[in-house]
């Protein structure tokens, strides 16, 4: 690793911890319905919306009545998303006069987009108006989002409440979401990446002549607002093809730096607010750190895998040593202007958080670099995870860790005050193994069948992982892919849309039946028998619990993949 | 927890009795998506158009560079050179030619696809022939394709690698050229953030005014 590398991972990591504090502080007032400094500007369109939309903001929801609102809004935008792209043909705002999309791509990609996953099949510069980008696109990154958070405040009310049947309002929590967190966030962020050159034009693609004479079309388009929140969101699905390693979306260390701490702000922030909102911050800032835990070791070991270079390079004539005038190292699918700590440290942040947008391509990266966003994915988007999303089931693998610590020492599990019974369980268990089951069954079937085995495009096993990595993506909701695996086929457009859309709502719908099972229980006093859940003994019995069920599903399918590609490359 | 407790708990609530319908519901959903969609969808991406057309039109539009009244390109977006005179970038791996700026793409060449060997061994020739007797070790950004198919940059020692071949091709000194990529290297944002990088369609730029 080089100094510089190590510098700016070091101050990434320093500022984000820095910035959690104050801004999931603000985050718990926005839901707990407190005065915020956005008001002046947001409050009277707040409610405005709610007088025109006739909703009452007092009004309190069931957990039935809340996951049956985020359903049937989470369908409205799908049908939304999917109909803008087969009509974009015969609609305004579409310069580069793209046509229809074909329906198995609009069918996943509005999955993808409504599900928070944000999976690219379609080359957004060769496919996409801008109608359908700003429309479609741009809102579902925004409401996908502030459904995330939404469901997660509702879990958090199950906590914080007694004994009572409801969780609050979605409308509510929805609207507080994307007008209180993330459109001022986004109104801030992409002026600072337009200032940077991220483009933001409604202009036709502009054709310039080269210095050897040839033409080059330049495709342009409303960028940056698209691009700030994809980041901020976790959502991550590109305005270009290449999503963030194009340099109009992405020109330079500073919109570099910009886009991937929005990445990781909101949800290193939403661990502080859980702790303000359960009335102890001890209980956020273990999270936190347990979500740390994981994150630093695996970053570590991309970057250094990274920088190590290739080995098949080696043998030729090639300098893969990083100096002061080259960044060295494996630079196949990177961009010069990033070099390898920042490539790395966004393929470890965008998969950590179910972000999923790229700066460079993971397919290119060594197998042991490439195992880790692999891996990270695979342990169901919690360290740091989805906004909302991420922390959510983060959540029931704390539930899990209280009920294993309980049977340990033989008393009754509870977590915040709140019993934790078999329900709980039941339930906890569902969000957790239901992405695993994704992943291996539809990679199975796709290494089964020919249609699945004609999109790989990398020979060996790094073939098999391009498969791994696509289904463990849209089951964990990421987004991000082996690019080299042609997607875009009847075969995974379905496929990949069944498992995201199991994956989101699957899950969406037993964390909310565990927030309303909550609500309903009392607060049971601390007494010298309570497990203390803020503790560095937590957090590791928190840590161990996500990797050995991480490691115990996965590890097979891993050796069959990177491992043997990492003994591969380094025996011959 | 007693019996009365219990039942107490599983009659519906007054709250559990207001629940609106799934008529009621549906309606909210579809009006709280169209609301939100014009305020996110379009009000927020005109209020950042309008704010970039005021105050950075030139980057919002694509940091375009002219030369004698047409435009030659961006400074953000990379060319395809394989003139001896000129620098050459990275590898694309766009198509149908390399540098498509309508349609970015990567090889996405997984490090022990042989592909990703002939191609680099390829550059390598490419280069040595253009430049024979240099028999250096070729810095790894020449050789290998990046991320966008687009990038406008090379490193400083990919720049330092060429610096001999362009000289004898423009019959320039070294020194000269030496000084233009010097002028072209830019530093790390702020000090610390990125790599240190050689826009490669500025230096050409520069070399055919000299």
């Amino acid at each position: 690793m080089t100094s510089s590398g190590i510098l700016q991972i070091v101050v990434f990591l320093v500022l984000l911890m820095a910035a959690a504090k104050p801004l999931g502080a603000y985050v718990a007032r926005v839901y707990q319905g407190e005065a915020t400094f956005a008001d002046r500007v947001f409050a009277p369109l707040e409610r405005l919306l709610y007088r025109v939309l006739r909703i009452d903001a007092k009004g309190e929801m069931t957990w039935k009545t809340y996951a049956l609102a985020v359903m049937l809004f989470n369908v409205a935008g799908f049908f939304a998303v999917y109909l803008l792209q087969r009509l974009q043909g015969s609609l305004p705002l579409n310069p580069a006069g793209l046509g229809a999309v074909s329906p198995d791509s609009a069918f996943n990609t509005a999955t993808s987009f409504a599900t928070n996953t944000n999976w690219q099949g379609y080359g957004g510069e060769t496919t996409l108006s801008y109608l359908t980008q700003m429309l479609g696109l741009s809102v579902q990154n925004f409401v996908s989002a502030a459904t995330g958070m939404a469901v997660l405040v509702a879990l958090i009310r199950g906590f914080s409440r007694k004994t009572t049947s409801t969780l609050g309002s979605f409308w509510v929590d929805l609207v507080r979401s994307t007008l209180f967190i993330l459109l001022p966030l986004s109104i801030l962020g992409a002026i600072v990446l337009v200032s940077q050159g991220v483009v933001q034009t409604f202009g036709p693609y502009t054709t310039a002549t080269s210095l050897e004479g040839a033409d080059q079309v330049l495709a342009l388009g409303p960028a940056a607002s698209q691009v700030m929140i994809k980041q901020l969101g976790t959502n991550g699905g590109g305005f270009f093809n290449v999503s963030s390693a194009h340099p109009f979306e992405n020109p330079n260390g500073i919109s570099n730096f910009v886009e991937m701490f929005s990445i990781l702000l909101i949800p290193a922030a939403l661990c502080h607010a859980f702790g303000k909102m359960v009335r102890d911050t001890r209980q956020g800032w273990a999270v936190l750190a347990a979500m740390m835990v994981i994150f630093v070791p695996l970053l570590t070991l991309c970057v250094w895998q990274e920088q190590a270079g290739n080995p098949a390079l080696s043998s030729l004539s090639v300098d893969q040593a990083a100096s002061a005038l080259s960044p060295g190292g494996n630079m196949e699918g990177k961009e010069v202007r990033f070099g390898i700590a920042t490539s790395a440290l966004w393929a470890t942040a965008t998969t950590a958080a179910s972000n999923g947008s790229v700066n460079s391509m993971h397919d290119s990266f060594t197998p042991l670099g490439g195992l880790v966003p692999l891996w990270l994915m695979q342990l169901g988007e919690i360290v740091f995870g989805g906004v909302g999303s991420g922390l959510y089931g983060m959540l029931m693998f704390a539930i899990v860790a209280v009920f294993v610590a309980g049977l340990m020492v033989g008393r009754t599990p509870e977590y915040l005050g709140k019993k934790i019974e078999a329900y709980e369980m039941k339930m906890a268990s569902l969000v957790i193994l239901v992405p695993p089951l994704l992943v291996l069954a539809g990679t199975a079937i796709a290494c089964a069948t020919e249609a699945g085995q004609r999109g790989v495009a990398n020979p060996s096993a790094h073939g098999f992982t391009e498969i791994l990595y696509a289904f463990s993506s849209a089951s964990n909701n990421n987004g991000s892919a082996f690019a080299g695996l042609s997607a875009n086929t009847p075969f995974y457009n379905t496929l990949l849309g069944i498992c995201m859309w199991g994956a989101r709502y699957w899950l969406v719908v037993p964390t909310l039946a565990i927030a309303g099972s909550l609500a309903r229980k009392k607060l049971v006093p601390t007494s010298a028998g309570t497990l203390p859940t803020h503790t560095p003994l937590f957090v590791a019995m928190l840590v161990g619990t996500i990797v050995v069920v991480g490691a115990l599903t996965f590890i097979p399918a891993l050796a069959l993949g990177p491992v043997v590609e990492q003994l591969l490359a380094h025996g011959s | 927890m007693s019996m009365d407790a219990k039942r107490s708990l599983s009659s519906p609530t007054p709250d559990e009795e207001r629940q609106p319908s799934l008529g009621s519901l549906l309606r909210t959903a579809v009006g709280m998506l169209v609301a939100l969609t014009l305020l996110t969808g379009v009000a927020y991406p005109l209020l950042i158009t309008a704010v970039a057309k005021v105050a950075f039109a030139d980057r919002a539009n694509g940091s375009l560079v002219e030369r004698d009244g047409k435009v030659v390109g961006s400074r953000l977006i990379g060319q395809a050179f394989e003139d001896p005179r000129h620098f050459w970038g990275r590898l694309s791996a766009t198509s149908p030619a390399a540098y498509n700026a309508a349609s970015s793409a990567a090889s996405n060449l997984g490090p022990t696809n042989p592909d990703l060997t002939k191609k680099s061994n390829e550059r390598i020739d490419a280069l040595r022939a253009a430049d024979p007797g240099n028999d250096a070790p070729v810095p790894v950004d020449l050789v290998t394709s990046s991320g966008s198919g687009l990038d406008p940059h090379i490193s400083p020692a990919a720049a330092e690698y060429q610096v001999r071949r362009v000289a004898r091709a423009r019959g320039l000194g070294e020194d000269r050229v030496r000084a233009l990529v010097r002028a072209h290297t830019e530093d790390r944002e702020l000090g610390f953030l990125g790599e240190r990088h050689v826009n490669v369609l500025l230096l050409n730029l520069a070399l055919d005014r000299e």
